[in-house]
């Protein structure tokens, strides 16, 4: 658990705000980055299905939540992200990263950029210290925190735009994918944005802490599924989406683990890490995080051994891996020599002393059903 | 929550429990309980041992594949494996919607009655479970 002035002292876990909500659902909880998290409610194979059939709802209010303002914002934001924010238009969100002056990446966060010269910065639990003093040394007081007086809820499925339609009213309907807003709620401001972290549509929502009982049962009545982090880590890994501290971390730079799309180096602006980025940009790539899938029946987990079939020496190790509920296989991500980083190459996966062949697939694991 | 605990069942300390067949009282059939079942979550996968097979008393033989983790199965007798349930390999979840029938694990034909002794009965075995 890394240090967060979120986990309190001595070691007491942060509850969320609506910790009695998921108590009455039925949440089993498991401390995470310093806070007491629904794991799941009523089965994580059953909250995956039912995010990826109809709709679920995510109570994601252990990421950290921070407010940068003033007409310098952007300039200043862009100083310390990969992503020319610079040039995203008001009412858009986009994913960016922190990183170290060696191009390592501290962090992956999500930008918001609302009328009147407002960003929202979305950070990981687990950082959520350093990456707020990343703010503020740049920022000073235009930082302010905001993650102990609000709620942030994922709502996420096929059936989530209709969902967020009817509570939040027709503010949501009018938003395309990445559009963010802020929509007046019976009378109170939720911040809306179309975004996820699960492969499916939705979006999310952060909203006052007094409110946010109400906005949560309102979603509940609607007919969400109540979903944990144990779903949530399903989902993500299924859409190859990387997990901050498993998949990606200061030891890893952006291009190796496929998120160059985050990255502007083109328009020549200075931030942390970019001289490390534009070497590694040049440079042919050494290693590629891959993406693997269990041809033999069996379950993959992170920092299991990845080795060539007959040899026993090990490659790479999963970063990340899991049962896939949708696809029924075992998958997992691990950054392989680019020799073999290729669709179709066949591998071993050292599953607690038998050798489970896995094969290199493109990503995402799992992509929606065409209408 | 109240798990399950069937009177006629003999239990392990590790969640195992064993059914002493009517017909023929040295076979018996092995799976975990209902508490077990409801710790591990939604089971996935099972690496279960094969007919044949010798197992041990209190060792390891096979694993039950969560979606959250891996745990061991251990058996509560020693003996030779009759059979393992072959509808685990297409509906693992078995376990979890029905522990004691159709989720089980093994069968197997008991080498050593003298172990049995050591095995708890219901009363035993619930009350050697966590509170609430």
């Amino acid at each position: 658990m890394a240090g967060s002035d979120h986990s309190g002292t001595n070691g007491v876990l942060t509850r969320l705000a609506l910790h009695e909500r998921h108590e009455a659902l039925g949440a089993r909880f498991a401390p995470f980055a310093g806070w007491e998290m629904p794991l799941q409610y009523q089965g994580i194979v059953g909250e995956h299905h039912a995010v990826r059939e109809r709709v679920g709802v995510f109570d994601v209010s252990h990421l950290a939540r921070a407010w940068v303002g003033g007409p310098q914002a952007a300039a200043l934001l862009r100083s310390v992200t990969t992503f020319d924010v610079t040039t995203l238009p008001v009412g858009k969100a986009h994913y960016s990263l922190y990183c170290t002056e060696d191009g390592g990446i501290e962090d992956d966060i999500f930008l918001y950029h609302l009328p009147g010269d407002r960003w929202l910065v979305i950070h990981n639990a687990a950082n959520a210290d350093q990456d707020f003093e990343r703010l503020r040394a740049v920022a000073g007081d235009a930082a302010s925190e905001v993650t102990p007086e609000t709620v942030m809820l994922a709502v996420q499925g096929p059936e989530a735009v209709a969902l967020l339609s009817s509570v939040l009213g027709g503010g949501f309907a009018g938003l395309e994918q990445r559009d963010c807003a802020e929509l007046d709620w019976s009378g109170t401001s939720v911040l809306v944005a179309r975004t996820g972290y699960t492969g499916e549509d939705g979006g999310e929502c952060i909203v006052g802490a007094e409110h946010a009982a109400a906005l949560w049962d309102a979603f509940i009545e609607g007919g969400a599924t109540p979903a944990g982090l144990g779903a949530r880590d399903t989902l993500r890994l299924e859409a190859a989406l990387p997990l901050h501290g498993n998949d990606i971390d200061t030891s890893t730079h952006p291009y190796e683990a496929g998120l160059g799309f985050a990255v502007t180096l083109d328009d020549g602006a200075p931030f942390t890490g970019r001289q490390a980025l534009v070497e590694a940009k040049a440079q042919s790539r050494t290693r590629r995080l891959a993406h693997v899938v269990a041809r033999e029946r069996g379950v993959l987990r992170a920092h299991y051994a990845v080795h060539e079939p007959g040899t026993g020496e090990p490659v790479a190790h999963l970063t990340s891996g899991a049962f896939s509920p949708s696809l029924r296989l075992g998958i997992g991500m691990a950054y392989l020599p680019v020799r073999l980083a290729k669709p179709g190459v066949m591998l071993e996966v050292d599953v607690r002393g038998r050798a489970l062949p896995v094969e290199v697939v493109r990503r995402p694991f799992y992509r929606k059903p065409k209408d | 929550m109240d798990h399950e605990t069937p009177e006629e069942l003999l239990y392990s300390p590790n969640h195992e429990w064993l059914r002493r067949d009517a017909g023929s009282p040295d076979e018996g059939t092995i799976g975990i309980t209902d508490f077990a079942q409801d710790q591990v979550g939604d089971v996935v996968y099972l690496d279960l041992p094969a007919k044949g097979d010798a197992v041990t008393a209190g060792e390891r033989c096979g694993e039950i594949e969560s979606a959250k983790t891996v745990s061991d199965l251990y058996s509560p007798v020693s003996g030779e494996v009759l059979a393992a349930n072959g509808a685990l390999e297409d509906q693992p979840e078995l376990v979890n919607s029905s522990p004691y029938d159709e989720g089980w694990m093994i069968r197997v034909r008991i080498s050593d009655e003298g172990e049995l002794d050591s095995l708890l009965d219901a009363a035993g075995y619930r009350a050697q479970l966590p509170e609430d």
